[in-house]
């Protein structure tokens, strides 16, 4: 069954809807994909795309109401984890998943020392003691370069990215095999953003964990992935390995996106941006959901919706100039 | 080309519990009519505030701001001033005052000002800054939370504009927009320029962005400038050890010929009574003893490139001049 070839994760159909009284929030429509064993994902896209809602899906975490998972399956090793009773999400999040969230001011309880949060997941999962988990939680401490005898303080006396340190420290503490990291970095100063990239690349490879990265920096993915996924309204619109979506970019969104950044190394006296804005996810447009910004829009494009196409090996798109 | 702005030796003091904090601590520079400069650092650098500085929304510790040639750092009545300088905010959305309208804002300096006769003309007005910064018309009678972060910063964009001043200072006017908008953005800045002869003070932490608009370049450290250059020159000679680790910092989206990220350690320090010596030397990797002891001066080092680091020849394998 754990053969090397069985994907960790496999997400299968999975659509997200929010039910508003403004309407049905189209936030994921029917995104398929697997993650193997020790790679890292890239998911990428602009505000309202859908990353952190399919996030919060492999998480089971989605706000219900108003959101509400519609169809698909997430298998976690083989286990759907959306049919997971109370006591078994219990178990799976913060043991086999665990995910580092965004804004490191708001993700960690104020009132409590970031000793006791790390401890408390140690306990939790564990079943440390309350003297073990605080000697696990001192190591982790180490491990994500803080000084252990930092243990007892709290969120408000560290830094920011001291403190998405310690948000990653209580993420890894017990050696997830899976990590979802939504914009872990966005919040923070380009410099600190290499000191946290650099340490979740190395702590991910010294514990063979599997990672999603979520992020709207094409820059951040090349550093950390091996694998990229381009999402524009709630589905994936290019994926493959870097290479293929960097060198060979397949789909009109994704070459919008890279014509839409100021580059370091050739001087451009305008950005090719992309025309218009993103489309209402209550009202998405008919067809393909880009047609509406798309350079190379084709009548069909306006009623068919396109499939997923394998371009090349492992380089998928979904685009009806490739069918 | 004359010099539209220049400002010597400025200096902001903020006094706190903890002691006076150096938000700006001695800044020089100039800015040439038609041209823009860009402001790069960290958070904590003092970016901001040498902004508000500039355009005198607060005043200075110290130092002097000459605009045309004039010297504006006692300059009381700042209406004057307004009609000459505006800042566009970072944020789009605190920067928008919710209970009014999209043309309630883009009419609010005309109306201050009384740079119309009448409210047909100021009607008019209106409808042509709004068209001017791509915003649709029939948007006129929205409000702000009706809208998308990139036609809130058109609208900041068009009140800026309304008073046709020469001098706008943008402080991060793209940081809290998607890459996809915040090109189109950038593209309608540069636009604006050209047309209307603009002077840019253009404050972000994004590198990439700044090279994409700038011309000059100042790297702030705690309050310093560090580096001071032409835009391209300080891509292909960056000089300064700061200036070093900021570029290797930042991903690059390609695949090819990845460059090895130099990291510096530790994080900024605090700007509250800072120690005598270098202000990087806590995190820089060339320290030597004389950078806790001195601290160094902004010397041209290049031809039009100023440095300031006691070993800016000897770190790059430049000879001494």
């Amino acid at each position: 069954m754990n053969d090397r070839n069985s994907p960790l994760l496999s997400v299968r159909n999975l659509t997200i809807h929010y039910i508003t009284d403004d309407g049905i929030v189209r936030a994921v429509n029917d995104i398929s994909f697997d993650l193997e064993k020790g790679k890292t994902l890239g998911l990428v896209g602009e505000t309202g795309a859908g990353k952190t809602t399919t996030a919060l899906g492999i998480m089971n975490l989605v706000p219900d109401p108003p959101g509400k998972i519609i169809s698909g399956q997430i298998l976690v090793n083989g286990k759907d984890i959306l049919k997971f009773k109370k006591n078994e999400l219990k178990k799976y999040r913060g043991k086999v998943a665990s995910m580092v969230l965004q804004d490191p001011m708001t993700a960690l309880n104020p009132l409590i020392t970031v000793g006791e949060q790390i401890a408390e997941v140690l306990r939790l999962h564990d079943k440390l003691s309350r003297a073990d988990s605080y000697i696990k939680a001192a190591q982790m401490l180490e491990l994500v370069g803080i000084p252990s005898d930092r243990i007892n303080d709290y969120p408000h006396e560290f830094s920011g990215g001291m403190k998405q340190r310690v948000v990653i420290a209580i993420a890894l503490a017990c050696n997830p095999q899976l990590l979802i990291a939504d914009e872990p970095t966005t919040a923070l100063d380009v410099t600190i953003q290499a000191q946290v990239l650099s340490l979740i690349r190395d702590l991910i490879k010294k514990y063979g964990t599997s990672m999603i990265l979520i992020t709207h920096d094409l820059g951040v993915v090349t550093e950390i992935c091996d694998e990229v996924a381009i999402m524009y309204a709630g589905q994936i619109v290019e994926k493959g390995d870097l290479e293929a979506v960097y060198e060979h970019t397949g789909h009109p969104y994704t070459r919008g996106l890279f014509g839409s950044l100021p580059s370091l190394a050739v001087k451009a006296h305008r950005l090719n941006p992309i025309e218009g804005l993103m489309p209402d996810p209550t009202d998405l447009p008919k067809g393909c959901a880009f047609h509406p910004r798309c350079p190379d829009k084709m009548p069909e494009c306006v009623s068919r919706t396109p499939v997923v196409i394998e371009t090349e090996p492992g380089h998928f798109v979904r685009c009806l100039l490739y069918e | 080309m004359h010099k539209l702005l220049e400002v010597k030796n400025l200096k902001k003091y903020f006094e706190t519990k903890n002691g006076l904090l150096h938000a700006v601590d001695g800044v020089d520079f100039s800015i040439e009519e038609g041209k823009t400069l860009g402001v790069v650092g960290e958070s904590g650098c003092g970016k901001s505030t040498l902004g508000r500085l500039v355009i005198r929304l607060i005043d200075p510790t110290d130092g002097k701001i000459i605009y045309e040639g004039k010297d504006i750092t006692k300059v009381k009545c700042k209406g004057s001033l307004r009609r000459e300088m505006q800042l566009i905010f970072q944020d789009p959305f605190s920067s928008l005052n919710p209970r009014m309208s999209v043309s309630q804002i883009i009419e609010e300096p005309l109306k201050i000002h009384k740079m119309c006769k009448n409210k047909a003309e100021l009607r008019s007005k209106v409808d042509e800054l709004m068209d001017t910064v791509g915003l649709a018309a029939k948007l006129s009678d929205s409000y702000p939370h009706e809208l998308d972060g990139g036609r809130r910063q058109r609208i900041g964009i068009a009140r800026a504009l309304a008073l046709n001043p020469k001098f706008i200072v943008c402080d991060e006017p793209v940081s809290s927009l998607d890459v996809s908008i915040q090109a189109q953005i950038l593209n309608l800045m540069m636009d604006l320029q050209e047309d209307r002869k603009l002077t840019y003070m253009f404050i972000s932490h994004d590198l990439s962005v700044v090279k994409h608009i700038s011309d000059e370049i100042i790297v702030m450290y705690l309050g310093l400038v560090v580096e001071k250059c032409r835009a391209d020159e300080l891509f292909e000679h960056t000089l300064h050890p700061y200036s070093k680790a900021l570029l290797s910092a930042i991903p690059e989206p390609t695949t090819k010929k990845k460059k090895e990220m130099k990291l510096i350690q530790g994080e900024i320090t605090s700007p509250i009574n800072p120690k005598p010596g270098c202000r990087f030397a806590a995190r820089c990797s060339y320290v030597r003893d004389i950078c806790r002891q001195a601290e160094p001066e902004l010397k041209e080092v290049l031809p039009d490139h100023f440095v300031s680091c006691h070993f800016a020849n000897e770190i790059n394998n430049l000879k001494a001049n």
